[in-house]
Order: C-alpha cells, then structure tokens, then sequence
C-alpha cells in the first residue's frame, strides 16, 4: 500500500512537470499533503501515539490545507497572473523530469543495502531533484516557492524512511518545514507583494555586479 | 550555565523587541555584552564540560566563542554608532538590536553545540535574525538580499538535513542512534560509507551558504551588500566561522574513514572554485562592500585548501579563520564611515579620503595590508603555512595557480583602495561632510593589533587549543 502511494507521489511530480497554471501546482501540493499522510499513518507503526497524531496532523493541517490556501490568497491578493511561465517548453520538461527519476532509480539499484526501502529513496531523491529542477526553471518567485515546498516534500518521504528508528529526525523535519516555510511564506512573500507589485522574478535583479 | 545564558540572552532580545525607551534599550544592550563575556569567561574557565547533554566546551568551540566574544563587543558599539547616526524609528532600533543579540547567542551556542542536529537548529535561527539585519532598511533593495538571503539558507538548511537523515542511514549499520559528534568519532568503524558519501556531499553543500563557498555563497554576498555594515561585519566573520566549524566537525568523522581521499577532493574543488570565483570579481567590482564580501569568499576559499592539504594545513586553517574574524569586521565597521563621508559604496563617487577622515584611512590601508595577507599582516603567517601545506601535499599545480589568482586579487583589491585612499573624487561637495571623531577607529586599529599578535606572538594556551582542535582529525 505504501508503495502505490509512493508511485502515485512520483507520478504527480510528472503531472508538476507540465502543469501550466499556478492552482494546478497549488492542487498538487495538497493532494500530495494527503498522500504523504497516508504514507505516515501506515508506515510508522513503531512510535508512541501522541507523536504519530502530531506528525499526522502535521501533513493534512500544514502541508495538506493551510499552505495551499495561503499560497491561493497570495496569488488572488497580489493579482499574480494564472500562468506558469517556464523558461524551457513542457514537453521538455517533462523529459527531464522522466530522466531524474529513471536515474534515481538506477542510482538506487546500485546501493546494495538491506536496511534501505528502495522506494522510499526513489521518490525521495527524485522529489529533491525535481523540485531543483522547477525552481531554476520557472519565472515567478511564488513558482520558486512551491518549489521548495515540493523538496520539503521530498525530505519528509525521506525522514520517514528513518522514522521509526529515530522519531526525532521526523520531528525536525517537521520543524524544518514549518520554521522555513512560515519565514518563508509568511514574512517574505507578504512583503515582496507589496512593495514589488508584480512579484516577478526579474523583479528582483538590481543586486548584481 | 548554558541555560541561564539562552534565557537570558533571549529574555534580552524579546525586551529589546518590546521596549521602545532609549535609555533601556542601550541598558540591555550593555548587559548583553556583560553577559556574553561572562559566559565566555565561565567556559573557558571549564573546559570540556558537557552541558545539557548537547553542549560540550571543546576546544575548537571555546576558540571560536572567544573570537566571537571579542569580535561582539566593538560590533555592539558601532551598531549604537550605526543607529545613532541614521535617526531610526524606535522600533526598527528595537528590532536591530534584538535581531543582533538573537544572531550572536544563536551562533554562540551553534560552536558549542555536540550534537549535529543541535547545531542544525542553531543555524536556522541564525537565517532567520541575519534576514531580519539584513532587511533593516525595508526599501526594495534590502527586500531582494533579504528574500535571496533567506531562500538560498533554507534551501541550504534542507541539504543539511538530507545529509542528516543519510547520516542516520549509515548509522543503521551500527546499530546506533545518537548523533552526537562524539560518539559519530567512536563509532566512525562502523559507519556505512555509501550513506557517508551522500551525507557529506549534503551536509557540505548546505554548509556552503554560511562559509561562504561555491556553490551556495551567492546568498552571503547580497547579504553582506545589504545588511548595516556592523551587521555585515558579524556576517562575514562569525557566520562564516559557524558554517566552518559545521563542516569541520563532520569532516573530522570522514577523515577517520576510508573515504577522506574522495572527501578531500571535493572540498578542493569547491575551494579552488571559489578563490577562482573570488578573483573574477574581485578584479572588476566596483562595490567597496562587495568587495569586502568577496575577499571573505577568496580566504575561506585558502582556509579549506589548508584542511583538505592536511598537515600544518589544519593548524593554519585554524588560525586563518580567528585570524580573518578580526580583520573583515575591523573593515567593515571602518566602510560605515566611509559611507557617512561620500553617501555612496561605488568606488566612482569616493576618493581622497585620507584628506577627509586621517585615522580612518589608515584603518583601510592597514585592513587592506591584512586582508591580502602582505607580511606585517597576522594573515601573511597563516596563509603561508596553507601554502607550504600544499607544497607537501604534492599540489603544486593547485598552488602555483592560486597564487597567481591571488596577486589578481591583490591588484583588484589594491586599485580600488588606493583610489578610495589618495585620489580626488570628480564632485564632491566638501561642506556637507560631517567631522567623524577618531576615536571611532579604535576598535578597528586594537583587531588589527590583535590578528598581529596573535599570528607572530602567540601565547601559549592559543597555540594549545588550536593543536588539541587539529586533534580531532587523525594525524
């Protein structure tokens, strides 16, 4: 079961790669809030019940609901346009991102390690690499904020991989996630919409040599 | 003592915060600095002492707490001076202060902390009140190094903690589950070197955007542009030691394995990158303070080719890095007074500031003589022994191009301050310059002195913390 969560996980990253507007990628960062909550309700067995409820809680009240609707009230409250605006075409995209998840598996295939859930690794590494990819691909600071939502993402998948082990390395991650993206989110882009009105990323290039 | 020391220091920054009187705000900032040092002087007076489980006083970290002690206190009066001289809204004075104080605890207690996930959280706090100095002026300009500054940190701090959780895959293997830095030393046999590669390249690459290296230093120049110059100063000095001393508590579990030939060929790519990237711009920048800040990329670039050469390299790693926390700030508190004489950090506007500000312009042709390591400067000493530590790692290659690199950087370095020294500025209006006291250089000319003494007189107990800190690593 955790596994086709997982693959459904990947192949939402397909979907991000060709995605063309702003609330598809919103839709993909809370379906993908969920799916990691079904990935931790079943995978982490092993940890006391107070923790679980929080780190559960976590995935649906942050990841999964509050982040997407903040993101959507940036976008209405700054009158961000609705279109993506990659700098390379979808098509192309889509291809790269088909490449960073065949070479991480491949790169998986070459670990020889029993204690390592190779899926886990898979998606994790690939998630990262894709979320690296969107955002030295895209023109919008909010396009650069999703997508170092999707790498925290890709952290989570991988925190759990260890999470029975060591709790406190979800924990942090957790900690990771809230701390960067409310400063983030939160402070940042509530700033950068109202002193820049067009929050473009072309906008901020006075500091240069 | 590390507890009281936390609480206070954050009940301190919390009033600051909320305080909005003149006189109780510089009251708090004075019983901070008191505090800092105490709690220096408590640390150094027991040494190796594990608190709270977390934090130990080892060497290394008493050596950079001090550094960051003397390096505070004059940091602290340049930013009353700072604020004094920008007639600033209470509040913004409030949260400069706050945010400072908050920056030093934070990178204080990162250097003592004994366990990798401590030290991660301490970084993060230090992105979040190094963003808040950074943006104190709230125009356009500090928003875009502020938001710049912050992304690359928290991208930065992600990779950390992937290293991290790679980590922790190594350590499956060895059936251990405490990631403090000493028992990663005792286990180090055991670890799963696959997972030990991965986390490297991670926790390096993370640990980058602090000290200043390629690939993440990007953040730290638009940072140090940006920030108020005192701030700059703490950003380009005891920041960049935290994201050293990052990498060398890591590092120094490598080295024990198998792997510390691959983990020394990265940090020399990575080092000779960024000298490389130090001299292109170092040679046509026409930005004094960035050109402060590249001069720090260029010497943490020579400080990690002294630790991947091994040998006396490590020593003088060390030493380069007290020794150019005392330099950089001493010129960046002296770029303030600069810019209160011209109102502007091109290097078109300024000139002949010998005739403007005496004291001061022997402050930046001394800071210049330190900062490219010419032999009165305390720096010269360290950087020669990185050389010769190179020389008998057998990469004269290496060498032979840095240093031609590094006469580039003295050429580029040079023009721009002896143009900013002796030649006449095309229009300046010569009444509207204010009369700056010279007794605003002291602390300068004492740091300068300092890296001095400390390079060609060492007392003895500094030369035996850097040795047992070089101990960490197995020579």
């Amino acid at each position: 079961m955790t596994d086709i969560l997982l693959i459904t996980f990947a192949m939402s990253l397909l979907y991000l790669s060709i995605a063309n507007r702003l609330m598809t990628y919103i839709r993909i960062l809370a379906f993908q809030g969920f799916l990691l909550f079904g990935v931790t309700f079943i995978e982490l067995n092993q940890i006391n019940v107070a923790n679980l409820v929080f780190i559960l809680l976590e995935t649906v009240v942050f990841k999964a609901l509050a982040v997407p609707i903040f993101l959507n009230h940036v976008i209405k409250r700054n009158g961000i346009t609705r279109v993506a605006e990659p700098f390379i075409p979808n098509f192309l995209s889509l291809i790269i991102v088909t490449l960073i998840i065949v070479t991480t598996i491949v790169l998986s295939n070459s670990i020889h390690d029993t204690n390592l859930d190779k899926t886990f690794f898979v998606v994790a590494l690939s998630t990262l690499f894709t979320g690296l990819y969107i955002i030295s691909t895209r023109r919008k600071i909010i396009t650069h904020v999703m997508g170092y939502l999707i790498i925290e993402n890709g952290v989570f998948i991988l925190s759990l991989a260890v999470g029975n082990e060591m709790p406190m390395l979800v924990n942090l991650g957790i900690m990771l996630d809230i701390f960067a993206s409310v400063l983030i989110l939160g402070v940042f882009f509530n700033k950068i919409g109202d002193v820049l009105k067009d929050p473009d990323v072309n906008q901020l290039r006075n500091l240069k040599d | 003592m590390i507890t009281i020391f936390l609480i206070v220091a954050l009940l301190i920054s919390a009033l600051l915060y909320l305080n909005r009187n003149k006189v109780i705000n510089y009251t708090l900032v004075v019983a901070y600095g008191v505090s800092l040092i105490a709690f220096t002087c408590y640390q150094l007076a027991n040494p190796n002492q594990i608190e709270l489980g977390f934090f130990k006083s080892d060497s290394l970290g008493l050596l950079l707490l001090t550094t960051l002690c003397i390096v505070a206190i004059p940091t602290l009066f340049h930013g009353y001076r700072y604020i004094a001289t920008h007639d600033e809204s209470r509040k913004s004075r409030g949260m400069f202060f706050a945010a400072m104080t908050l920056l030093l605890t934070a990178t204080g207690a990162a250097y003592l902390s004994n366990h990798i996930a401590v030290t991660w959280i301490f970084v993060e706090i230090t992105t979040l009140s190094a963003s808040i100095l950074i943006y104190h002026h709230r125009n356009a300009n500090a928003l875009e190094g502020a938001w710049k500054y912050v992304f690359i940190c928290a991208i930065s701090i992600t990779f950390v903690f992937i290293g991290i959780l790679f980590l922790s895959l190594s350590l499956k293997h060895a059936g251990v589950d405490d990631l403090s830095f000493d028992a990663l030393q005792k286990n180090y046999a055991q670890l799963n070197p696959f997972w030990l590669k991965l986390a490297f390249l991670f926790i390096f690459t993370g640990f980058t955007a602090k000290l200043g290296l390629v690939p993440m230093y990007t953040a730290g120049i638009d940072a140090k542009d940006k920030a108020p110059a005192p701030a700059g100063a703490l950003l380009s000095s005891i920041l960049m030691n935290l994201g050293f001393i990052g990498i060398y508590r890591f590092y120094a579990i490598i080295a024990h394995t198998e792997i510390k030939v691959w983990a020394n060929t990265i940090i020399i790519i990575a080092a000779f990158l960024s000298v490389f990237v130090a001299t292109v711009y170092m040679t046509r920048i026409k930005n004094i303070k960035r050109m402060f800040a590249y001069s720090g990329i260029e010497h943490m670039g020579l400080v990690m080719l002294g630790l991947a050469a091994g040998g006396i390299g490590v020593y003088a790693a060390i030493l380069h890095i007290v020794l150019h926390a005392f330099v950089k700030p001493s010129l960046f508190f002296q770029f303030n007074q600069v810019y209160r004489v011209y109102q502007s950090k091109s290097i078109y506007d300024v000139g002949n500031y010998f005739k403007y500000n005496k004291a001061g312009a022997i402050v930046l042709l001394l800071g210049f003589i330190s900062a490219t390591a010419m032999p009165p400067s305390g720096l010269f000493i360290s950087e020669f022994m990185i050389f010769q530590s190179l020389f008998e790692a057998h990469k004269i290659l290496i060498l032979i191009v840095v240093l031609i690199l590094l006469t580039m950087i003295i050429w580029g370095f040079g023009s721009n301050i002896f143009k900013l020294l002796f030649t006449p500025p095309l229009e300046i209006d010569e009444s509207r310059i204010p009369k700056i006291s010279p007794w605003e250089s002291l602390s300068q000319y004492l740091l300068l002195a300092l890296a001095v003494y400390l390079a060609y007189n060492p007392p003895v107990f500094f030369v035996q913390m850097i040795q047992d800190a070089v101990k960490l690593l197995p020579y």
